[in-house]
């Protein structure tokens, strides 16, 4: 264990009433991860605004080595040491900039830095710092080319060219697949090496497994829980952060009834196996894979996005080819996308308006909108998944995440449909909020036939009747959610990819 | 906070405030200013920039821009002039051609946005140009008024029907006799309209929804380019709206008129984000915004400010504006989150 280098005293802040933070108090070692968990609304992201000089403290006090700590403004917070990676990457990164100049982006802004830009100094300086992070992408090119596991590590290397003491990573895997995560995972055992104190903010338990040395919990505004001996008990710290005890989700598996979408020879791309999928009414199927394995491809082929490249679908016996998702939603079909801040929420809009967005046919006559009819469904389905909010006429943007999430999805509860696809419904949703949404969606499930899309097997496991895994466009494995051999299930999510004219059995 | 609650109530009524402080000042400093005459004034000078600014709203509301509005106003001055005085049709025909002209000309606007995918500001700014250009073609470049030389050596024999210049000119009695101009009643009329589809119907709403967030509002299945392209061609109809009734006031073709009418509604449609810290197109704004900067022209005016420094003030009114929208907004914005 290395030595204090941040130390956080009785910090509180607010906003107006609202009691955001009421004392922290919390230590971050050098060498050391320590994993901040909290449900939305916990406070975390407060804590991190605070900590990276974006918020200033009402009370208490923060030392960093040693010294007292009060940042006025994210300039300073990074001259201290203290860098923040944030939520989005694309805050931390310049995409139309090449790799180079992102890396030494500081370094231009720097006093005293030359007026002309010598770019083969630049690009030399910006390899040398790619090399001491293990980083093997070529600096000429453009980040907005790179994937996004490559952005989130120039955003990383580009904090790390500054030798931060103290470096917060908020969510960083939320966008990335588990290979992508992984070699996250290992630049960041890199730095915990050379002694960077990391804050490390997640709600994936893998990340948490893999990373923690220490593991911190939030609740309602203060510290819930501190974990710091090996082997760290997980279960006591979801326990500590949600107030309750975890409890196992079991689900006896539905079999379904008279099937609603059948699709014959279904290719998701060219080149790739057909598929043949039967999706019953009444069933929760999850369709999980890695990223690029075709999930996303699928719910858009299904929902009139994309044609497939091949084969045929039929919704309730009549052939179903949808042109857009106007005719999607018509035929009964309905999709709530995955990243639903860019795919999903109207910001400018409040609660009830977003909710009822797309049947605001059912909610006008003349085309004259009935605020009193809308107030009235709204107000139903907020109170039956669970929305916290003071009113359905709050903007979008006031709520949390997961509440946000919860509106996204009850928008397309509002009306019964004969396929709910949802895509990623849990993406950067807490725990408690999640246990919900599953609920909800399983409790709603008669009449129609469900798909999830989901990139964690867990909560494939937590949702479904069914799980289905796809592998680079191919079905690699079909599973009643009973005593599921799990071995089996990640091999056929991380194997090798059925090949075409290969038979694909389950 | 107390401070919370004050910069809150700024942000929604300082505006408002601001107007209503305007008129009493000029109420009791300027002669004559508080009287129903003056009041009507004010309205009518700001009636046509108004409908256009109302125009400019729709667009502004689905994310777009219509630059090309000016350049459609006086198109349709000239088209009316051209119909009645050269080819002697008649003032309802007339009408038609103009209000098609604007439809027409918001439809291009539209597939040009949302079929080949120019930018907003580009393809508008282009058929600005073309349609300044297109208008002159015709009278090479002349004004229109009866008795004027055509190109082929006659002379031009028709002229504005008296039904045409009604549009322009009558006064309808409203407690008072010969009160109400009657463009006056168009923009109103025409206010409201925008008002009630923007904020009260599905329609409107959906345009604000694909303002806001285009990919999710295609995501659930409504139609945005159809949505766009009607925006667009509302933003037309306004424009050849208000050209009409220039061209009904002024009694003939003058190509130099109208060329404030661009600049001075996207002025008054920005100006209307302000209003009840809206922070976003609005009707109701926008109308507030167009009779802000008419009260604010007239008061000086009548308080003898010479008729140079109006741009001035105007510009001045805008940045302010701005200033109540972006800055006191983000303020908010900061002080929530």
């Amino acid at each position: 264990m290395g030595e204090t280098v941040c130390e956080i005293r009785d910090l509180r802040k607010s906003f107006g009433q609202n009691h955001v933070l009421l004392g922290i108090d919390l230590e971050l070692r050098s060498g050391e991860v320590t994993v901040l968990m909290g449900a939305n609304g916990a406070g975390k992201s407060t804590l991190v605004k605070v900590l990276c000089g974006h918020h200033r403290m009402d009370g208490g006090h923060m030392t960093l080595a040693g010294a007292p700590y009060a940042p006025h403004d994210a300039a300073e917070a990074i001259a201290r040491g203290v860098v923040t990676v944030h939520q989005s990457i694309d805050d931390g990164v310049i995409p139309d900039l090449d790799v180079a100049t992102n890396l030494m982006l500081d370094r231009l802004t720097e006093p005293g830095a030359g007026l002309f830009v010598r770019d083969a100094k630049l690009r030399a300086r910006a390899a040398e710092v790619a090399r001491g992070m293990g980083l093997t992408v070529d600096v000429r090119r453009r980040v907005a080319d790179l994937d996004i596991a490559d952005r989130q590590m120039i955003a990383i290397a580009r904090a790390m060219a500054r030798a931060p003491k103290v470096l917060v990573l908020d969510e960083p895997t939320s966008s990335l697949s588990a290979a992508e995560a992984e070699r996250l995972f290992s630049l960041i055992d890199r730095l915990r090496a050379q002694g960077v104190a990391i804050l490390y903010i997640s709600h994936r338990m893998s990340d948490i497994r893999r990373l923690a040395d220490k593991i911190v919990c939030m609740r309602d505004g203060a510290i819930s829980g501190v974990f710091a001996q090996a082997p760290l008990d997980y279960e006591a710290a979801v326990a500590a952060m949600l107030g309750h005890k975890m409890t196992e989700v079991d689900i006896t598996p539905r079999r379904g009834n008279a099937p609603v979408l059948e699709c014959a020879g279904l290719q998701l791309q060219p080149g790739r196996p057909p598929i043949d999928l039967t999706l019953r009414e009444c069933e929760v199927v999850a369709v999980t894979g890695l990223l690029g394995s075709g999930k996303t491809r699928l719910a858009e082929i299904i929902y009139g996005l994309r044609r497939p490249a091949g084969g045929t679908m039929r919704l309730d016996g009549a052939p179903y080819a949808p042109r857009d998702a106007r005719a999607a939603v018509a035929a009964g079909v309905f999709l709530s996308p995955k990243d639903r801040g860019a795919n999903a929420v109207i910001p400018d809009f409040d609660i009830a308006d977003n909710m009822t967005l797309p049947f605001l046919g059912a909610f006008s006559r003349l085309s004259l909108l009935s605020r009193a009819r809308q107030r009235d469904t709204v107000g139903e389905m907020v109170d039956r998944i669970g929305v916290v909010c003071r009113s359905p006429r709050d903007g979008i943007l006031t709520l949390s995440g997961g509440n946000q999430q919860k509106v996204m999805i009850g928008r397309w509860l509002i009306e019964p449909c004969r396929v709910l696809l949802l895509d990623e419904p849990f993406q950067g949703v807490d725990i408690g909020a999640r246990r919900d949404i599953g609920r909800h969606i399983r409790d709603t499930a008669a009449g129609r036939a469900t798909i999830v899309l989901v990139a964690e097997i867990d909560e494939a496991i937590e949702i479904a009747d069914r799980i289905i895994v796809l592998n680079e466009g191919a079905l690699a494995g079909e599973h009643v959610n009973e005593n599921i051999d799990l071995g089996r299930l990640v091999a056929q999510v991380s194997g090798p990819a059925p090949m075409l004219a290969t038979e694909t059995t389950a | 906070m107390s401070s919370d609650r004050i910069l809150n109530f700024a942000i929604r009524f300082g505006f408002l405030i601001l107007l209503a402080g305007l008129v009493l000042y000029f109420s009791v400093f300027a002669n004559g200013f508080a009287s129903p005459r003056s009041a009507v004034f004010i309205l009518q000078s700001v009636a046509i920039t108004g409908i256009l600014a109302l125009g400019v709203t729709c667009t502004l509301v689905v994310d777009g821009f219509d630059l090309s509005i000016g350049s459609v106003a006086t198109s349709a001055l000239m088209l009316s002039a051209y119909a009645m005085v050269v080819l002697e049709l008649s003032a309802g025909m007339a009408i038609l051609m103009c209000l098609l002209m604007g439809a027409g000309v918001g439809l291009v606007n539209g597939l040009l946005i949302v079929k080949f995918k120019v930018p907003d500001l580009l393809a508008t700014l282009g058929m600005m140009f073309l349609l300044i250009g297109l208008q002159r073609i015709p009278t090479q470049g002349n004004s229109i008024a009866t008795g004027m030389a055509l190109p082929d050596g006659s002379t031009a024999e028709g002229s504005f029907s008296p039904a045409f210049l009604w549009f322009g000119r009558e006064r309808l009695d409203l407690v008072l006799e010969n009160l109400l101009p009657v463009p006056v009643v168009v923009f109103l009329v025409i206010a409201v309209a925008i008002w009630v589809f923007l904020d009260f119907t599905r329609h409107g709403r959906l345009m604000y929804a694909i303002g806001s967030n285009q990919k999710a509002a295609a995501l659930v299945g409504a139609p945005v380019s159809r949505n766009k392209i009607a925006a667009y061609m509302i933003s037309g109809v306004m424009a050849s709206i208000g050209g009409i009734l220039l061209a009904a006031r002024l009694g003939r073709g003058d190509i130099a008129s109208g060329t404030n009418l661009l600049l001075d509604s996207v002025a008054a449609a920005l100006i209307g984000f302000a209003v009840l810290g809206a922070a976003r197109p609005n009707a109701f704004g926008t109308a507030i915004g167009a009779l802000f900067v008419g009260i604010l022209l007239q008061g000086l005016t009548m308080m003898n400010a010479p008729y140079y420094t109006q741009d001035f003030v105007k510009g001045a009114v805008l940045v302010i504006a701005l200033v109540f929208t972006f800055y006191l907004s983000s303020r908010r914005g900061a002080g929530a989150g």
